[in-house]
């Protein structure tokens, strides 16, 4: 640790202005501050700092996300010998897995951050480890089967027009990693959806045992052949095919545990995006036209990537509402969209990414509103005030 | 009228040829003004739609603001919208009967929005903007550089939409079939019109870093 301090302390004059490197000091000073945290200090005024400070905040987000990619992982290997009929065992599932999964993360990374690092040298800023999160959070919401060079591309669009064009890290109207999943989702629709791109090997038309469809409860809900969802417990854990760190209700909640007790992220988005997924199942349960409306509201949230948007996505501090009484509308809305379109919309079977994307859109109007009608409740109780006096 | 013979000036002459070219970049309909959006985020699905539309556009802008300009004297303010509005469903429905004679594919594929070139507000604006207070010559002039102007844009943004959305342009494949073959596949998002807009967007991007006037404050 002292060594890399003296590492750092040693070049870091060439990264200053003037030094011959100047033209990198932004990457050196993400670099710098991501490995310690930086000892400025505000000489004006009163100012009132967290240790925690946003890099740290993005590092245990990430390690919140770890458990899903694991897990992920071995679900990979697990479908993968499952669909050729292999026996097999938790090693032999996790290193298949991590060979397919690596890829995924390390282009997410890397195509990424190069966006990010030009548009930090260009705009003189320095880099914010915003990336952090989302280049963690892409590959666990894609299919174990995209090709790397989508990955890489939609990567690129959702960085540059998501996220640079509005100014960088905490300008940004859209959740990157799920503008990557829609424009995807839109470019390349036979790659991220169908029964075959879920399991490895599948769209190449790799051998398969009977009675393997590779199809997801999702798919299955949407064409009404609702016995072959898995039950409850299996939805649970975790073992069926899907994008890759949605699939374990597991282990996104070992996630929701490292960030609550850390206190970094929002519990009032979750449980109000829960209670809003849960509010409109019980009034599809109530019409029941169609065996998709009448499947319990557990059902319904253990499916599809519901919790993973709810837990990784919603509570996005930037695209989020702000104000507290502005997430719980947010958060609701966000579940009862996700059921109306996965109910409703057969074409897009998972509602959650659309519905997350729909209410971003809609987070500064919601806090817009919060915020007036604070100011003339306040006003009011100002004026009785006035009157008695 | 002995003043004629000072005013006449050249059909070249540099004030002109401004006029015509300052719709290229600065004076862009779309991209600095930003008319017409509407027409070229519908007909840049393809090349070759959008070239005969930015055809049509240039022709009507050309011919009404000439039309317009030579009755400007004796056309009564009160009515002058609906003098406007007249000249120019005339030339679009010449337009249309010619499109429909000679590309009727064309045609079909443009479908309502060469008879919505009437409400172009490229056109409408020309009219009111610059044919109503200036001479035959120069109002022509500027139709033209503004049906241009508008028509550049559109065949840029539907070149990069057929060429990423369908790999071809002007309806033959340009990219490789190895290509494919090797995993290459259309961006199905190009044909959408979002990605219209994105382009547009883009484009407007890079003129406005080219050109730091054009940045508003």
């Amino acid at each position: 640790m002292k060594a890399l301090r003296k590492f750092l302390d040693k070049i870091k004059p060439g990264f200053s202005k003037g030094g011959m490197f100047s033209m990198f000091r932004s990457t050196f000073g993400a670099f710098e501050t991501f490995l310690f945290v930086p000892n400025k200090v505000t000489h004006q005024g009163t100012h009132i700092h967290d240790a925690v400070d946003l890099k740290r905040t993005m590092s245990v987000v990430v390690i919140a996300l770890l458990p899903s990619l694991i897990f992920g992982m071995w679900n990979v290997g697990r479908q993968y010998y499952t669909s050729i009929g292999e026996a097999t065992d938790i090693l032999k599932n996790l290193w298949f897995g991590f060979l397919k999964v690596m890829p995924i993360v390390i282009v997410s990374y890397v195509s990424g951050l190069t966006v990010e690092f030009i548009f930090a040298q260009i705009r003189k800023h320095e880099v914010n480890e915003g990336f952090l999160v989302t280049g963690m959070l892409i590959p666990l919401i894609m299919p174990v089967d995209i090709p790397l060079w989508i990955v890489a591309v939609s990567t690129i669009f959702a960085v540059i027009f998501g996220k640079e064009v509005f100014g960088g890290t905490g300008m940004n109207v859209f959740n990157p990693a799920l503008l990557t999943r829609a424009f995807i989702f839109f470019a390349y629709p036979a790659q991220i959806s169908g029964d075959t791109v879920w399991t490895y090997g599948l769209s190449q038309g790799s051998k398969v045992i009977d009675g393997f469809s590779g199809a997801t409860p999702l798919a299955n809900a949407a064409s009404y052949t609702i016995d072959k969802i898995p039950d409850n417990f299996t939805l649970f854990l975790g073992n069926f095919p899907g994008s890759i760190g949605e699939t374990s209700k597991l282990a996104i909640l070992t996630g929701v545990a490292i960030l609550l007790i850390t206190g970094i992220a929002n519990w009032r988005i979750m449980l109000s995006v829960i209670l809003g997924g849960v509010c409109m199942t019980l009034i599809f349960n109530a019409f029941g036209a169609n065996p998709y409306m009448r499947i319990s509201p557990l059902t319904q949230i253990l499916m599809g990537g519901f919790l993973f948007g709810a837990v990784f996505m919603a509570t996005d501090p930037v695209t989020a509402a702000q104000t507290n009484t502005g997430q719980y509308i947010y958060g609701i809305l966000i579940g009862m969209f996700a059921i109306l379109i996965r109910v409703l919309n057969p074409a897009y079977p998972e509602g959650m990414m659309l519905s997350i994307i729909l209410m971003n859109a809609f987070a500064p109007l919601i806090d817009h509103y919060v915020v007036r009608a604070n100011i003339r409740r306040r006003l009011k109780r100002a004026a009785k005030v006035t009157v008695k006096s | 009228m002995s003043t004629t013979k000072k005013d006449k000036e050249p059909v070249f002459s540099l004030k002109n040829m401004r006029l015509l070219t300052s719709p290229f970049n600065l004076n862009n309909p779309i991209t600095v003004l930003v008319l017409g959006i509407c027409s070229a985020l519908a007909v840049t699905v393809q090349m070759k739609p959008a070239i005969i539309m930015a055809l049509s556009v240039t022709i009507v802008t050309a011919f009404s603001s000439l039309i317009i300009s030579v009755l400007r004297n004796t056309i009564p303010p009160s009515i002058r919208i609906i003098v406007q509005l007249i000249v120019v469903a005339s030339l679009v429905i010449i337009v249309d009967q010619v499109l429909k004679a000679y590309v009727y594919d064309v045609s079909k594929k443009l479908s309502i929005f060469v008879g919505l070139i009437i409400t172009n507000c490229i056109i409408m604006g020309r009219l009111e903007a610059f044919a109503m207070q200036n001479k035959p010559i120069p109002s022509f002039i500027d139709g033209i550089g503004n049906g241009i102007g508008y028509g550049m844009i559109l065949v840029v943004v539907a070149f990069f939409r057929e060429l990423l959305g369908s790999g071809k342009l002007l309806g033959m494949s340009v990219i490789p079939h190895s290509f494919y073959e090797m995993g290459y596949r259309d961006n199905g998002m190009m044909i959408l019109p979002p990605m219209a807009l994105i382009t547009i967007g883009v484009i407007i991007w890079v003129q406005r870093s080219r050109n730091k006037s054009l940045i508003e404050k």
